[in-house]
């Protein structure tokens, strides 16, 4: 015992605080030379306030999608159905503004309330009938685009009102669309609630250690809802961006944010603050899987290697995050 | 060793000239560094014979078991013999099936979402060179041999639907079954050992499953029995070996032996008259919290009370659940009944309880299970040891990491957490460390009732020390502490009254001057007869005579 004692104690000398810190902005720093290499091959296309701010603002939804992955994901379920919920969204804005004619605030409210919904649906079966998180999202994904595409009849919803189009794009600061600034209220949000509150620390109890929670009095089910209730509302907030960012409903394309939203989380974990799922992590992970994208789709790369670019990232942060934490267990010894 | 010891290996030795010992075990040593955990232990089992083994935790018995099924091997100079034949040691999976022994451990290694079926014949199956598994024929050898133990189950029935008996009855048809197909290539005797196949059993449930011993060893083969349960030893046993501080403290033929005989050999000294206990009481604690009616989870309805600043032990033997108690209390697991009343308030509704009622109620409890349960080894100290007051630190809005750091450094210092490093992830501390972490957790807070389990299993002794200078000095402040253990010495240690548990029921009281590690454990080995008594009068009667 004295000597894994000595042990942990020489471990934590000054010298690994140095590693801890560089890990901590690690993302930051290969994302800041993935931008160099870029701007460096493509220095006129690439490297100008133009490009940045469009892909700040494109990918503004897909940050609000990991931001509403992260919060199951730090209670210890999965969200799989983000990408259909945000589709669900934007379609429900579509079809009840642009053919029914329901004024735009009233289908923002009912799209938000949507997401209200879905949440308590995936509750009712993970946390109710405790079913797999995985099976449960996974099944209500393809529910939802089913729902979606009866409800579009599989075609793209255009004349949405102008005024949510200008709320979201409109208006500009530093010449980045007013979407991104609100990803990053959300995220500013979302970090005082996980890093400065003690639900935070609740729900990283819940996630990590159930019956530990339970046992310090923590009410694990309620919980559990809480997270999932959020993160459908989170996403549904994404799919009112992304009308107001198409000016129409587009059915299919939501899908496509889910995988690179779902490698951000994790990639977001290693960063930050290691091994915790972590908003600003999530958020710094989205634009530098989205600097990777734009960057190579500029330099005329087939669109194909997106959807490989996209998938080997998720498997690549699902790794490191594990590793990440797995050093920490070595550690623990 | 002393005569009558002497004489009874005499007869083996005479016997095992005529027929060799299915196995004969020879100067079997054990140590882990500096402690003998076995000393030269020698056993015989001879064929067709129940042999049971008894001993304290600690008496060496795991270890024995565990190098018979060859996960440690032993000290050199160690013989094994089995069927007069000398075999290598430690054994390897292969030779179990080659020389037909066969072990049933606790946890019986069924396969709980498989059929019977499947979980019968799975060695069999496995082992078929065929690619084509004939189902309706192995339903039949199933069913054919469920039928020839006299064990009635459908076999297609899936194992976890089954009863806790059937279960246990599968397990053991299943081991024998492997040795006798052994036995029948050889021609020679197996062994089955059944490590405590019974304590979760219920009375008939044991009578089934000896039973089906008794058509194993009409067979010939041989069975080693380990149990704590002395009335059960007596009744199914043929001869009985003792272990004690690593030693055989006695063999001895069990229909020579007389339940205080076995008792007096597995504690070391002599029983004393029970009468004489109950004169040296001392002065009684003020109640502070009476239970009432309390069941559930195989508990049926007990009244405990607890005295202010009282330390009140619970033991008893494996499943005798004293150490359900404190997670019925807290509500960590759901009471079918109960009430709890504490001192100026009505009394409260325990079937109601939830943890996070509990603490309300200013109650804590520190499970035994420390990774499961208790706290969290991939987040930080701090975190894990303010959990439950991080309200506290959360001011004009902000959650302050710094306070709680401070205050975790403070509470580390006077629990002697080292390193006292609260930014350090939970599992980075040693499992004494750990546990001195979540006691801090909750003696911080002060409670009124601290509910134990264990509280210093894998804590090493100087640790030890601490957590029971802690307790008496929370104890002395008035704090009431309830401590489940299996720990004689413990409790013998930090107790002010010990209540001991069998079936479920209190079946013993220890007070005051008379709570000693042999008293304790004393109480444990005559408990299950006095709770017969309680029971089935009648029954226990029969098998005295």
């Amino acid at each position: 015992m004295t000597e894994t004692d000595k042990a942990a104690s020489t471990a934590t000398g000054p010298k690994t605080n140095y590693l801890r810190i560089f890990e901590r902005f690690a993302l930051i720093l290969v994302w800041l030379l993935l931008i160099a290499g870029f701007s460096i091959a493509m220095p006129v296309s690439f490297f100008n306030w133009g490009n940045f701010s469009i892909l700040f603002a494109s990918y503004a939804p897909a940050a609000l999608l990991a931001l509403a992955i992260i919060v199951p994901l730090t209670a210890g379920d999965y969200d799989l159905s983000v990408g259909a919920t945000l589709t669900v969204s934007s379609c429900l804005i579509g079809v009840l503004n642009a053919w029914y004619d329901v004024p735009i605030v009233a289908c923002i409210i009912i799209a938000i309330g949507a997401g209200v919904f879905i949440g308590l649906f995936h509750s009712l079966f993970i946390v109710y009938f405790r079913i797999p998180s995985l099976v449960v999202t996974l099944g209500s994904t393809s529910l939802m685009t089913g729902i979606v595409q009866w409800m579009t009849n599989s075609s793209t919803i255009g004349g949405i009102d102008n005024a949510l189009i200008m709320a979201v794009v409109g208006g500009r600061f530093l010449n980045v669309p007013y979407v991104f600034y609100y990803a990053l209220i959300a995220m500013i949000i979302m970090w005082y609630i996980f890093d400065f509150t003690p639900l935070g620390r609740r729900l990283l109890f819940v996630g990590r250690g159930r019956e530990v929670a339970r046992l310090n009095g923590i009410s694990v089910d309620k919980m559990r809802v809480g997270a999932l209730i959020t993160s459908a509302v989170v996403a549904s907030i994404g799919g009112v961006m992304y009308a107001g960012i198409l000016g129409s409903a587009d059915p299919y394309s939501g899908l496509n944010y889910l995988l690179p939203a779902f490698a951000a989380a994790f990639l977001g974990s290693t960063t930050i603050l290691p091994g915790r799922f972590n908003p600003l992590g999530a958020v710094v992970a989205v634009y530098f899987l989205g600097t990777g994208i734009t960057g190579l789709t500029m330099l005329g790369i087939p669109l194909w290697v997106t959807n490989v670019f996209n998938g080997g990232a998720l498997i690549l942060a699902v790794t490191i995050s594990q590793l990440t934490r797995g050093r920490e267990v070595t550690d623990i010894g | 060793m002393k005569n009558s010891e002497t004489e009874v290996l005499d007869k083996q030795n005479k016997a095992a000239s005529l027929t060799p010992p299915t196995l004969r075990l020879e100067n079997i040593s054990k140590s882990f560094q500096a402690t003998r955990a076995l000393d030269s232990v020698s056993i015989d089992v001879m064929p067709g014979e129940v042999h049971g083994l008894l001993g304290t935790n600690g008496s060496g018995k795991s270890t024995l078991i565990k190098v018979l099924a060859g996960f440690h091997a032993p000290d050199a100079g160690g013989r094994m013999q089995f069927n007069g034949q000398d075999v290598s040691l430690p054994l390897k999976p292969s030779d179990f099936r080659r020389l037909g022994m066969s072990f049933v451990h606790q946890n019986l290694g069924l396969v709980p979402s498989l059929t019977v079926l499947e979980n019968l014949r799975l060695a069999q199956i496995a082992l078929a060179a065929k690619s084509m598994i004939n189902w309706r024929r192995e339903k039949a050898a199933a069913h054919e041999t469920l039928e020839r133990y006299g064990v009635h189950i459908e076999s297609w029935r899936r194992v976890d639907e089954l009863s806790a008996v059937n279960r246990a009855l599968l397990a053991i048809v299943r081991a024998f079954e492997e040795i006798r197909e052994g036995s029948e290539i050889t021609g020679k005797p197996g062994l089955v050992l059944l490590d405590e196949p019974t304590p979760f059993l219920p009375k008939e449930g044991v009578e089934k499953l000896f039973d089906l011993v008794r058509r194993i060893k009409a067979h010939g083969s041989s069975v080693i029995f380990i149990s704590h349960d002395i009335e059960e030893v007596m009744q199914i046993t043929d001869r009985v070996t003792v272990l004690r501080d690593g030693r055989v403290s006695g063999q001895i033929d069990t229909r020579d032996a007389t339940h205080e005989k076995m008792v007096e050999m597995i504690i070391g000294r002599k029983l004393e008259r029970s009468a004489d206990r109950q004169t040296l009481l001392t002065e009684k604690k003020p109640t502070f919290a009476s239970i009432r009616g309390l069941q559930g989870h195989g508990i049926p309805p007990c009244d405990i009370d607890i005295g202010k600043g009282e330390i009140l032990g619970m033991t008893g033997l494996i499943g005798s659940g004293y150490d359900k108690i404190p997670y019925l209390v807290f509500g960590a697991t759901s009471a079918d009944g109960g009430s709890i009343a504490l001192p100026g308030a009505e009394p409260m509704d325990i079937s109601a309880m939830t943890p996070k009622k509990a603490i309300k109620n200013n109650f804590a409890l520190l499970p035994g299970d420390r990774a499961e349960q208790s706290g969290v080894g991939s987040i930080s100290i701090f975190e894990n040891m303010l959990l439950p007051d991080i309200e506290k630190y959360f001011s004009h809005g902000f959650l302050s990491n710094r306070s709680m750091k401070k205050e975790a450094f403070r509470l580390g210092q006077e629990y002697e957490v080292r390193p006292n490093d609260p930014g350090l992830s939970l599992g980075a501390l040693s499992g004494g460390n750990a546990q001195k972490v979540l006691i801090a957790r909750w003696m911080k807070r002060q409670p009124m009732l601290l509910l134990l389990d264990e509280p210093t299993q894998g804590v090493d002794v100087g640790t030890r020390d601490n957590i029971f200078k802690a307790l008496n000095l929370a104890a002395s402040k008035g704090m009431s502490i309830v401590c489940a253990s299996t720990d004689a010495e413990q409790l013998a240690e930090i107790c002010d009254r010990v209540l001991v548990f069998a079936r479920g029921r209190i079946v013993g009281e220890i007070t005051g001057g008379d709570v000693s590690k042999d008293n304790i454990t004393e109480a444990c080995y005559g408990s299950v007869e006095a709770v017969e008594n309680i029971i089935h009068p009648q029954a226990s009667q029969k098998t005295q005579s």
